[in-house]
């Protein structure tokens, strides 16, 4: 079973830009661990003759057509936004790339 | 002392590596029923799915597959039996989601090639570019970035975010590296985005406009000494939207890394931006590796698995492949490899090709859609095809090939056209453009000039045939230009006994 690691908690905080102590980080090392154990129990039933698969049902090729719909208004859109300016989402200055 | 271009690929081998992105034209998004019309009013085209609203549920666009099909079969590609979509993994607000879907490891299509020509030294030369895969993704939102002097994200107090794009589908096409162009780097870069634009558009898949975003391009650069057998650290440039700038970047990356190394320095693999001004790049932002983006099977969209039936149908609606249409049309046109290029360049070649189909003598097409409508449109800093139809153009050719229209008439009728005052027909009767072919009025018009200039007339009588072109100036003159030249001509001559 996959051991995960203090730092690769730490490393994972950091990518989903939450703020953890040294103490959560500790707790939740050992709280993940436990959980990744839990989930890789399913690997034991795994057998040679079972292929792997990220889907529970052997179903392929769901397409919808190629129609518009209705979409929402700007202001049903907008409605959850912490701040909004000129119909668009406003957002804390990003430090990164411009696309 | 700094290198140049000449002196950096004398002493080093770039390699090269292509990853273009180019948005569908369909009607709808990726994922969701949202309209992908481009230049919307900002967040009038998002719905949950695109949102990434909690529990909203993706549907995938079967035309989105299908055109990605067409795109791999058109590349020469495998198409995949069985592909996954994955979710790619980042916090970072142009996808509300906090993550594209996109495909990893089972991409949709794979192993292909597109061969590209070049001119080189030693006249034309094919460069076979290997295209390791193609795969399905979606479109980002738009930042604009708001404080700081530039515009730009650097400075900026913060960002407003509209998400019209926001799951747009998205093809990728990532070739392999591709080596020993040596100091063709760059041409070959810029004719395989030039083929590749050509194939997309005539599949019909793509706008694929640089200019707004809906095929974007790019290029990965690395260095090493010739001969040394070696591969160098790449960088990766993006930003690049015209096809001038794909080689110019690519040029521009080559004398800056080879003059690091020259400098004993190492080079950064890492993200660099397309200056457009100067031809430069600046770094950007370090790039995160694979596993940061820690991507895994997307459980909310099942896998496409095309059957072979399906995939047959689609080759067989594939289109004829640009590069063999364009020889094909020279050969059947008569043209020079420059008088090609030049329609090509000016992408008039489909507006030269349907002014033909409707009858329209190739030169006379290629006449006047390069010259005096390109004029025009230059100065109004369109695309000529904007200005006047194809079918306009043609009737023009029609009207002088029958001598309704001399030349110059004709520029006044194109003239009138693009100014907006109608048809062909109408501005000749607005404007009263009409060729004086009726005999008795130039004849009328003939005597007047011979009556003028008896002495000119006399030397004619004598042989002296030269002389009419002074006549034939007055008899124009006369008519406004409106008179056919070569039959005012033919009626002085004839009438001076020397026809
Ligand atoms: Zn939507």
């Amino acid at each position: 079973m996959a051991a995960i690691s203090r730092e690769e908690v730490a490393h994972l905080a950091r990518l989903s830009r939450i703020e953890m102590t040294p103490d959560e980080l500790d707790h939740l090392a050992s709280e993940m661990q436990l959980i990744l154990g839990a989930v890789a129990r399913v690997q034991e039933v795994a057998a040679a003759d079972i292929p792997p698969t990220s889907h529970a049902l052997p179903m392929t090729n769901v397409f919808r057509e190629d129609v518009t719909k209705p979409s929402l208004s700007p202001e049903d859109a907008l409605s959850g936004a912490p701040a909004r300016e000129e119909d668009r989402f406003k957002v804390p200055q990003i430090l990164g790339d411009a696309e | 002392m700094a290198l140049n271009y000449d002196q950096a690929v004398s002493k080093y081998e770039p390699t090269l590596g292509l990853e273009v992105h180019v948005e569908l034209n369909t009607n709808s998004k990726m994922f969701c029923s949202c309209s992908t019309v481009f230049g919307a009013e900002p967040n009038t085209q998002t719905c949950p799915v695109c949102l990434g609203m909690p529990g909203a549920l993706p549907v995938v666009n079967a035309k989105a597959i299908e055109s990605s099909i067409l795109i791999g079969l058109a590349l020469n590609c495998s198409i995949a039996p069985y592909s996954r979509f994955a979710r790619k993994n980042y916090f970072y607000p142009d996808m509300p989601k906090n993550f594209q879907t996109s495909q990893y490891d089972e991409p949709i299509c794979v192993d292909g090639y597109l061969d590209v020509e070049i001119e080189t030294d030693e006249g034309p030369k094919t460069f076979r570019v290997d295209i390791e895969r193609v795969h399905m993704e979606e479109d980002t939102g738009k930042s604009l970035h708001v404080g700081g002097a530039t515009g730009r994200i650097h400075g900026a107090e913060y960002s407003l975010l509209d998400y019209n794009r926001a799951g747009i589908p998205l093809v990728e096409i990532v070739t392999r590296i591709v080596p020993g162009t040596g100091k063709y780097a760059p041409a070959v870069a810029r004719a395989y985005v030039t083929e590749l634009r050509d194939i997309l558009r005539s599949l019909g898949v793509s706008d694929v406009k640089m200019e707004q975003g809906s095929l974007r391009c790019d290029a990965n650069v690395s260095l090493a000494p010739i001969g040394s057998g070696k591969l160098g650290t790449r960088s990766e440039t993006k930003n690049v939207n015209s096809l001038r700038s794909v080689e110019r970047a690519v040029a521009g990356e080559i004398v800056r890394q080879a003059n690091r190394l020259e400098a004993g320095e190492r080079i950064v693999q890492e993200t660099r931006h397309f200056l457009e001004e100067s031809g430069e790049t600046r770094p950007g932002r370090s790039k995160e590796t694979a596993e940061d983006y820690r991507y895994f099977p997307e459980p909310d969209l099942v896998p496409v698995a095309p059957d072979a039936k399906w995939i047959e149908e689609l080759r067989a609606t594939l289109p004829e492949k640009p590069s063999t249409r364009r020889k094909r049309l020279q050969e059947a046109w008569g043209v020079s490899d420059n008088e090609m290029a030049s329609m090509v360049n000016a992408e008039l070649l489909d507006t030269v090709e349907a002014t033909i189909a409707l009858g329209a003598e190739p030169a006379r097409a290629r006449g006047w859609w390069l010259g005096e409508i390109s004029r025009l449109a230059n100065e109004k800093e369109v695309h000529p095809t904007s200005l006047i139809t194809a079918e306009q153009v043609a009737e023009v050719i029609a009207l002088i090939a029958n001598g309704e229209l001399t030349d110059k008439l004709a520029r006044g009728v194109v003239e009138g056209v693009i100014a907006g005052e109608g048809s062909p027909r109408e501005v000749i009767d607005k404007r009263g453009l009409k060729v004086v072919s009726d005999d008795g009025a130039l004849m009328t018009a003939i005597e007047a000039a011979i009556a003028a200039q008896p002495d000119t007339a006399e030397r004619i009588r004598g042989g002296n045939i030269p002389a009419a072109g002074a006549l034939i100036g007055a008899v124009m003159k006369a008519t406004g230009g409106q008179a056919d030249a070569a039959k005012v001509r033919e009626l002085l001559l004839k009438h001076l006994g020397q026809g």
